[in-house]
């Protein structure tokens, strides 16, 4: 109950969150300069949301008045209709509006919201219609070392790195030392917190690799979130949604006789609504259960990088009704405050996604007694039962 | 929704599958199975550390048990073979009193009894010693006084005054 409970109240902020998309979607704002208007806010909160091409520390304006950017640029890798197209992001130039056209083999894209479009053949500017949507080209497949690609791999690599050490430590040593001591508790954790108790002590130890390298992933990629560096992967739908079909297919690979019985033929209950309580089930199953775990984690994460950046832009949209040292004051405690609760919340987010993972895994693994089964129920008994 | 769609990037998608299936087959491999079989060891070495402890702890209690049984049991012995010792003691000064008493009666019976005859002996002795010596000086008077007549006249005279008197 409270899991629905959440859930909805999840689906809420996320309702929230993409009314609000939508609303500072229609601005378009170029990248540059001063930030100092509500709708220029917006825009940059929008832009810093997606995924990005480049990777930016940051960016200024020099004394001649010519945006600079200080980071690297990034492979593109492009499914276009003429096959693979590689280069590197730096061609846009920081272009994300569509008015940098790149040529290559014979065919034009153009960077609209970090998303890249293949131009018509002929074409040689995007035409917009009146919502901003490019009208004369199409979305191809964007395979490219993004933003949040760099982040999943240096996140992986460290994730390795760490573990594996952790790992050879055991070889030599009964405890681990040094920062294997800071890792050990949270393996332990995961495992008889998270996959033990909801499995079930007879299968928790085939799952228990998937659930641990889920949740560490899913936290260190929350927590450099919220560093400067300005990575948003779990931020990213494309993110949480392949986690959460991971854990999908996993559930549904090893469900057993018992889970798909209760699915699509629920026992103890009168033959006429089985059928009803199969397709229930079976969009509970398929589609619910994941979706709820995608969009929690990308609603999580996006609320907080939205209120994050939103807190920070009080230093400038309130500027001028309460001065500098009183905006600046008021957003430094209010964001300092947010990243608390939000370092809280990277835990939090990666905790549950994991907790549910295991918790649906350990319905499809479940093993039920068979004596309340396959008999059908008298209501009367039920009631007896009961009193 | 439609914004959701929009942001979604099927190509993050693939490469984000592919990425966390590598991370997942790489980390279950190279990390979480050597960690979690060390530390499963670990646990059960520690379990059975603990139950050999116990173990230990209670055939120590047993062992202490039994010591003390045996302690109790040596010094009940003891105590009776104490026992038994003064009673035999005391029973065999009581025999060796009783067998004194008995011997020392026998001897002083028999000493009386040697006494006994030996008086009567020396009696019988005396006695005939001395029935020898009358005799003998009653032979020397009597052959003195009867070496004159007078004299045997006169003794058979108070002889005779004697025997009526009797």
């Amino acid at each position: 109950m409270r899991i629905f409970q959440q859930s909805f109240k999840f689906l809420a902020l996320t309702v929230l969150v993409f009314l609000s998309t939508t609303i500072y979607a229609q601005s378009s704002h170029e990248d540059g300069g001063q930030i100092d208007t509500r709708e220029e806010v917006d825009a940059y909160i929008s832009h810093h949301l997606q995924d990005s091409h480049d990777f930016t520390f940051f960016s200024y304006t020099s004394d001649e008045g010519e945006r600079k950017h200080a980071g690297f640029p990034l492979p593109m890798i492009l499914w276009s209709s003429d096959g693979l197209v590689t280069f590197m992001s730096s061609e846009f130039h920081h272009n994300d509006d569509g008015h940098v056209i790149v040529e290559k083999n014979g065919l034009k894209f153009a960077k609209i919201h970090s998303k890249i479009y293949e131009l018509e053949a002929g074409a040689t500017a995007v035409n917009f219609d009146a919502e901003h949507h490019a009208t004369n080209g199409a979305r191809v497949l964007d395979f490219s070392i993004t933003k949040s690609v760099v982040g999943i791999l240096v996140i992986g690599l460290l994730m390795f790195f760490w573990f594996v050490r952790l790992a050879k430590q055991y070889k030599t040593k009964k405890i681990p030392t040094g920062f294997g001591r800071v890792l050990e508790p949270l393996v332990l954790y995961v495992r008889d917190e998270i996959a033990r108790p909801n499995i079930g002590e007879k299968h928790y130890r085939k799952f228990t690799g998937y659930l641990l390298t889920v949740f560490f992933f899913i936290w260190l990629l929350n927590m450099v979130g919220l560093t400067p560096l300005g990575f948003n992967v779990t931020g990213q739908i494309a993110v949480t949604a392949c986690l959460a079909i991971f854990t999908l297919i996993i559930y549904a690979v090893s469900g057993n006789k018992d889970f798909w019985m209760h699915i699509l033929w629920m026992p103890g209950v009168p033959i006429l609504i089985r059928p009803i309580l199969a397709v229930i089930e079976l969009v509970g199953t398929f589609i619910i259960k994941p979706f709820s775990l995608l969009v929690r984690l990308f609603a999580n994460i996006t609320a907080g990088h939205t209120v994050i950046m939103a807190l920070i832009a009080i230093m400038f949209v309130m500027k001028d009704t309460l001065g500098v040292a009183g905006a600046t004051g008021l957003s430094f405690i209010l964001s300092v405050l947010i990243m608390f609760i939000e370092v809280l919340v990277a835990f939090l987010q990666a905790y549950i996604f994991t907790m549910l993972s295991a918790l649906f895994i350990g319905m499809a693994v479940a093993e039920h007694d068979h004596e309340h089964d396959h008999k059908v129920v008298d209501a009367e008994d039920v009631r007896s039962d009961f009193v | 929704m439609e914004t959701l769609l929009n942001d979604f990037s099927p190509g993050l998608f693939a490469v984000q599958t592919v990425l966390l299936l590598l991370l997942i087959f790489l980390m279950v491999k190279f990390a979480w199975k050597p960690i979690i079989s060390s530390l499963t060891e670990r646990e059960e070495g520690i379990q059975g550390a603990l139950d050999a402890a116990e173990k230990a702890r209670r055939e120590m209690a047993n062992l202490q048990a039994d010591n003390q049984k045996l302690l109790q049991e040596a010094r009940l012995e003891r105590e009776t073979m104490i026992k038994e010792a003064r009673e035999l003691k005391t029973k065999m000064i009581a025999e060796a009193e009783a067998e004194a008493q008995v011997q020392a009666n026998k001897m002083i019976i028999q000493a009386q009894a040697a006494i006994e005859s030996e008086k009567k002996a020396a009696m019988a002795e005396l006695k005939s010693q001395v029935a020898g010596l009358s005799l003998e000086i009653a032979e020397k008077v009597v052959r003195k006084e009867l070496s004159n007549k007078d004299k045997q006249l006169e003794l058979v005279e108070s002889m005779l005054g004697e025997a009526t008197l009797n």
